[in-house]
């Protein structure tokens, strides 16, 4: 036998091994209702209180959906994945980046850090949500006006989460840029540049677009103030 | 990145949590904000067999003053506690750390008492909870208890809480006339966990001498580290820039940092002599003026 020929019988053999053992590792590993999930076609457990997938219904850009997922499935892999909205990315996965923010009930949070599960009945908006009638939000629309980004990937959780911080704003919220106090018996704080940037902490953008971002937000917040 | 597979339970009522909890005991987790709990379970630091959803519980937001003293629920989030004006009026040091833990998305989820249950000594919150001299509200399905904070933070992620209880609720007492507080830290990057990071309390007398004081540091031990010999240095004293500076090199001497990738162990006893000087500066000041933060 050549060298090659037993390199690849190696080979084959190890890959038959290493098929072999992780078959055998599901096998043990996997809880009973999962491995039966695994099964096309399986019933699942219709109590809530189960690992196995359960039917969830969200409500993503007005429009409820019924899915299957398991709890272990993320808000963001639900709108990914199931619901087939790929708008909002997933960048870091753990809640560093904003890539994932997404609206709910009005408010910004980031999509990988809760589980879909947790989200019935909540009024869930993503990037795809935020036009109306082929008219671009005017926060999208400024982001093109005024070039806010490069490649792209982290501008649909830049936007989501620039909609929710101008209406916080709007509220007359504080952040650390300006005191509570500077605040008190304020309704509407002038941004500066300084606060959209604190407001902001939470979307990083790899490219370095951020100048062009806070010009896009300074002019929409400009034309509602 | 996947969590390890669990049962997911949403409680329909505080009684219905707390049954189940008592039920399934160590292996279910009380799920709140989820932004620590979440990644744990997705680096499989954290395997739960059940989580118990705390989301649905309405009831347990709420923030409630009482001459003073505030009362915080389980399901309260930061940002409400981050702009509430009673809390910034009677606890300024609350309102002051808030902007520091992490981003305004995670302070749109995450909740006082789910952090305080994970005790984290890296978090600012364990340490101002010590600083305050909060209380915290247990509750099981046998009944309820006070444990105070001194007594909470038992180890690295070990609470006082036994594997039937959950955090209810934390109560803050009035910050007395006279104080000032404050809370300072040094991160990488704004949001960030601190480096190091002091909170402090201090309270005069009538004759404008120190009443009472309190000082709590973050990530500077296994649990957030109160500085009981430093503070019990200013009692009874002046509060000028040489007791500051002697409470600071007590400080000093009453943490034990670990290191970690960012900074060394000696760095971080540094930070924690330098940050409780510029602390309690600012705090003493506060206080001199009538206003607290």
């Amino acid at each position: 036998m050549s060298d090659e020929n037993e390199s690849r019988a190696a080979r084959l053999s190890r890959r038959a091994f290493m098929q072999g053992a992780v078959a055998g590792a599901a096998a043990t590993a996997l809880p009973a209702a999962q491995a039966q999930q695994a099964r096309p076609g399986a019933q699942a457990g219709a109590a809530t209180a189960d690992a196995a997938a359960a039917q969830v219904m969200l409500n993503i850009n007005g429009r409820s959906q019924a899915m299957r997922i398991e709890p272990t499935v993320s808000l963001l892999d639900a709108i990914r994945d199931h619901a087939g909205l790929t708008g909002s990315k997933k960048g870091c996965d753990r809640g560093q980046c904003g890539a994932c923010t997404v609206l709910v009930n009005g408010r910004r949070i980031n999509s990988c850090l809760s589980l879909a599960v947790m989200h019935e009945g909540d009024e869930i908006t993503t990037i795809e949500g935020l036009e109306h009638g082929g008219r671009l939000h005017e926060v999208q629309a400024a982001f093109v006006e005024y070039d806010a980004f490069q490649c792209g990937y982290c501008t649909p959780g830049q936007i989501c989460s620039s909609v929710a911080m101008l209406a916080e704003a709007e509220a007359g919220t504080a952040s650390a840029a300006t005191s509570a106090a500077d605040l008190r018996g304020v309704l509407a704080p002038a941004l500066s540049d300084a606060e959209i940037r604190e407001r902001m902490s939470g979307n990083i953008c790899r490219c370095g677009a951020y100048p062009n971002i806070v010009a896009a937000l300074r002019a929409v917040h400009g034309k509602s103030a | 990145m996947k969590p390890a597979p669990f049962r997911y339970a949403a409680a329909q009522s505080l009684e219905h949590a707390l049954a189940l909890k008592a039920e399934a005991g160590e292996e279910a987790r009380f799920l709140a904000g989820g932004q620590s709990l979440i990644p744990a379970m997705n680096f499989r630091l954290a395997q739960p067999a059940m989580l118990i959803d705390l989301n649905p519980l309405d009831d347990l937001d709420y923030i409630t003053v009482d001459n003073g003293a505030l009362r915080i629920g389980a399901r309260t989030r930061y940002s409400r506690v981050e702009h509430c004006a009673e809390v910034a009026r009677w606890q300024p040091l609350l309102a002051e750390v808030l902007p520091n833990i992490a981003h305004p998305q995670i302070r749109n989820r995450g909740t006082l008492c789910g952090n305080l249950s994970n005790a984290d000594p890296a978090s600012e919150l364990p340490a101002v909870m010590l600083a305050a001299g909060a209380r915290m509200h247990a509750h099981s399905a046998g009944g309820d208890r006070w444990i105070a904070a001194a007594d909470f933070f038992i180890n690295l992620f070990e609470t006082a809480l036994q594997p039937d209880e959950m955090l209810v609720e934390i109560e803050l007492p009035a910050l007395p006339a006279r104080s000032g507080t404050c809370f300072i830290e040094v991160a990488r990057r704004p949001g960030d966990y601190a480096m190091a990071g002091v909170a402090a309390s201090l309270t005069l007398d009538a004759n404008g001498r120190c009443g009472s004081a309190s000082i709590a540091l973050c990530n500077a031990g296994p649990t957030p580290m109160a500085a009981a010999a430093a503070a019990q240095l200013l009692i009874g004293g002046v509060l000028d820039a040489e007791a500051i500076a002697a409470a600071a090199a007590q400080a000093q001497e009453e943490v034990e940092p670990n290191g970690n990738v960012h900074c060394t162990a000696d760095y971080q006893r540094h930070l924690a002599g330098v940050l409780t000087r510029r602390a309690l500066t600012s705090a003493a000041a506060r206080a001199r003026q009538g206003t607290s933060a």
